[in-house]
């Protein structure tokens, strides 16, 4: 098995290469020009335009979310849906009884959906559940969560919560009530800063814990990284973060219903953005949320305006791509592409 | 002067006592080979003194410090580095990367860890892999990272588990040269297990004789391949004769063997 002095034969094998300036210019460049088509994308597009950008931005957030839990730190979760649901019904809830718009509430949803998360952490990692019954542990919680939510009816039990309708061609911040634009750029601005923020948390020793962690923890552990630490806080940070998508997806929605939004579905749809761009990649989420929207929703747009009603068609693209991808693309989309655009990336 | 103090350690597993009543002593700057036949309960020991698995009974300390029953990464941070016998690397990392991780025990920064990195990356002969994915080395090159990442959290005492196991005999003799190198210039004391007995006498000051989980023998090497009872368990019964008991200075703790 082993070789010695094998330097010939590594030629051409992908290498984990770091800080190349000509690499960085380009990827600055490649940056800039993402930022201003989509700051500039409202002024060209119409409705539809719109609402698909802003879907695969919310993918892409939720999808980095989920990413920093598993694609970095290798915790399987198939309950994010809880996050999401948690936060869209705490800010909901206030807005609609107590009439506090989200940019409060969003702070108290991400707290209590990192507390939530630290509890699951919690008897997780004390009680030794990794894996698939980690992931089996999360969806549990969801699960628990869509039933226990259709039995709150000061929040709409089963028949679902409704924000109170609003003029759409009134923009209102204070209540984050207005056109579709302000729900594309609120959720621009949340993607970008969670791109950001795991750009900055992966050149931290943050990302050299959890990598080292998802790699291997006995050896984590031995080179002194207290990995139980080290992995609540990637649960608490990806829980916050995703409560944060669901206080979004409230005011965005404007109805809530337990069985839609814990649905064992609506965590997969988080996760398949992430796996089909890139797991552990910082561009994988939005790469692959991109990709689902323009050929799910894509081809589901132009069969309706063919008049061709085929439900569950988006679904279904979504689960080819998967197939496709964990076939001929292992590493996800980005990796390909990225090094098709000229510049490497690193699985980070 | 001893360094590292193994009092009376036990552990079993489910019944079976792999670890019973072993104790032993390393001195600073020293290097000590723990050996024994297969299953004489060298890794569990090595997992006991690591942190990886907490001890039933007995004390271990380094220097005046208990470590016995910590975390590992409380025994690590404490100055234990340790490399597994079936290697770990971080498959998935570079080279840099996994020995950053490393490096990132001892430093504030991770500017600080790199620096540390590339320096202990030299020492290994790593230099011009550490832009690899550790999953693209060879055995012997998994083996040095194995080092080079323990080394990188700046221990005290390093812990080596069978570091020449299924390596060529030049690679055996590379490793060799990095390894006392390195314990020369970082000042390490050192406790190994290995089975190659040809790394174990080029290394040791000082060897443990394990077997059923006790200690059947501890004294210089020179000693060590004379003497009867490690003859007799060890190295294949029948050649003991030709051992002279009554002359052998090794302290030997016949085993009560149930």
């Amino acid at each position: 098995m082993s070789e010695s002095g094998a330097a010939p034969e590594l030629a051409g094998v992908p290498v984990a290469r770091r800080g190349l300036g000509g690499d960085r210019r380009r990827r600055l460049i490649m940056l800039a020009v993402v930022a201003v088509a989509s700051l500039g994308l409202p002024l060209l597009g119409t409705n539809y335009l719109l609402t698909a950008a802003t879907l695969a931005l919310y993918l892409a957030y939720v999808g980095q979310a989920w990413n920093v839990m598993m694609g970095f730190a290798g915790q399987l979760s198939l309950g994010h849906s809880l996050y999401v649901g948690l936060g869209a019904y705490l800010a909901a809830g206030i807005f609609v009884h107590a009439g506090v718009g989200p940019w409060a509430s969003v702070w108290l949803a991400a707290v209590a959906c990192g507390a939530v998360g630290a509890f699951v952490g919690l008897l997780a990692f004390r009680l030794r559940i990794a894996g698939v019954q980690l992931s089996l542990l999360t969806i549990a919680f969801a699960e628990l969560a869509r039933i226990g939510f259709d039995h709150i009816d000061a929040l709409g039990g089963p028949g679902g919560l409704f924000l109170p309708v609003a003029d759409r061609n009134h923009l209102d911040l204070l209540a984050f009530r207005g056109p579709p634009a302000l729900y594309y750029y609120g959720m621009l601005a949340l993607a970008a800063g969670a791109l950001a923020l795991c750009a900055l948390l992966l050149r931290s020793r943050a990302g050299y814990y959890w990598r080292a962690i998802r790699e291997d923890e006995a050896a984590a552990e031995a080179v002194g990284i207290n990995t139980f630490r080290w992995k609540m806080f990637a649960v608490v940070l990806s829980s916050a973060m995703t409560g944060v998508a669901g206080t979004f997806f409230a005011f965005y929605n404007n109805s809530l219903f337990p069985e839609q939004i814990f649905g064992f579905e609506r965590s997969v749809e988080i996760l398949v953005g992430p796996v089909v761009g890139g797991l552990g990649t910082l561009f994988g989420p939005i790469v692959g949320a991109v990709t689902l929207v323009v050929l799910g929703d894509g081809t589901t747009e132009l069969l309706t305006r063919a008049g061709i009603d085929l439900p569950g068609v988006r679904q279904g693209i979504h689960g080819v791509l998967l197939l496709l991808v964990t076939i001929y693309l292992p590493d996800g989309i980005w990796p390909p592409l990225a090094r098709a655009l000229g510049f490497e990336a690193r699985r980070i | 002067m001893s360094f590292l103090q193994v009092q009376d350690v036990s552990k079993a597993f489910r019944g079976v006592r792999a670890v019973e009543g072993v104790s032993f002593e390393v001195a600073r700057h020293t290097i000590t080979a723990l050996i024994g036949p297969n299953g004489a309960g060298k890794t569990t020991l090595f997992n006991l003194i690591a942190g990886a698995l907490p001890p039933d009974r007995g004390k271990i300390a380094l220097g005046d410090r208990a470590i016995g029953g910590l975390p590992a990464h409380d025994v690590c941070a404490a100055g234990v580095g340790r490399t597994f016998q079936l290697v770990k690397p971080f498959a998935g990392m570079s080279v840099l990367d996994n020995a950053i991780v490393g490096a990132l025990r001892g430093e504030r920064t991770v500017a600080g860890a790199r620096a540390r990195a590339v320096a202990v990356l030299g020492m290994l002969g790593l230099t011009g892999k550490a832009s690899l994915l550790a999953s693209r080395l060879t055995l012997a090159d998994r083996r040095r990272l194995e080092v080079a990442r323990a080394l990188a959290t700046r221990p005290s005492l390093l812990l080596l588990d069978e570091m020449m196991a299924g390596l060529r005999p030049t690679e055996i003799d590379e490793l060799l040269a990095v390894l006392r190198a390195v314990q020369r210039e970082e000042g390490l004391t050192i406790l190994l297990t290995e089975h190659v007995m040809r790394a174990v006498m080029a290394l040791a000051q000082q060897i443990v004789v394990l077997h059923h989980g006790q200690v059947i023998a501890r004294g210089l090497p020179a000693e060590i391949v004379r003497d009867p009872a490690v003859l007799d368990c060890y190295l294949g019964a029948g050649e003991a004769e030709g051992g002279s008991p009554a002359e052998s200075p090794v302290r030997s703790q016949q085993g009560q063997d149930d």
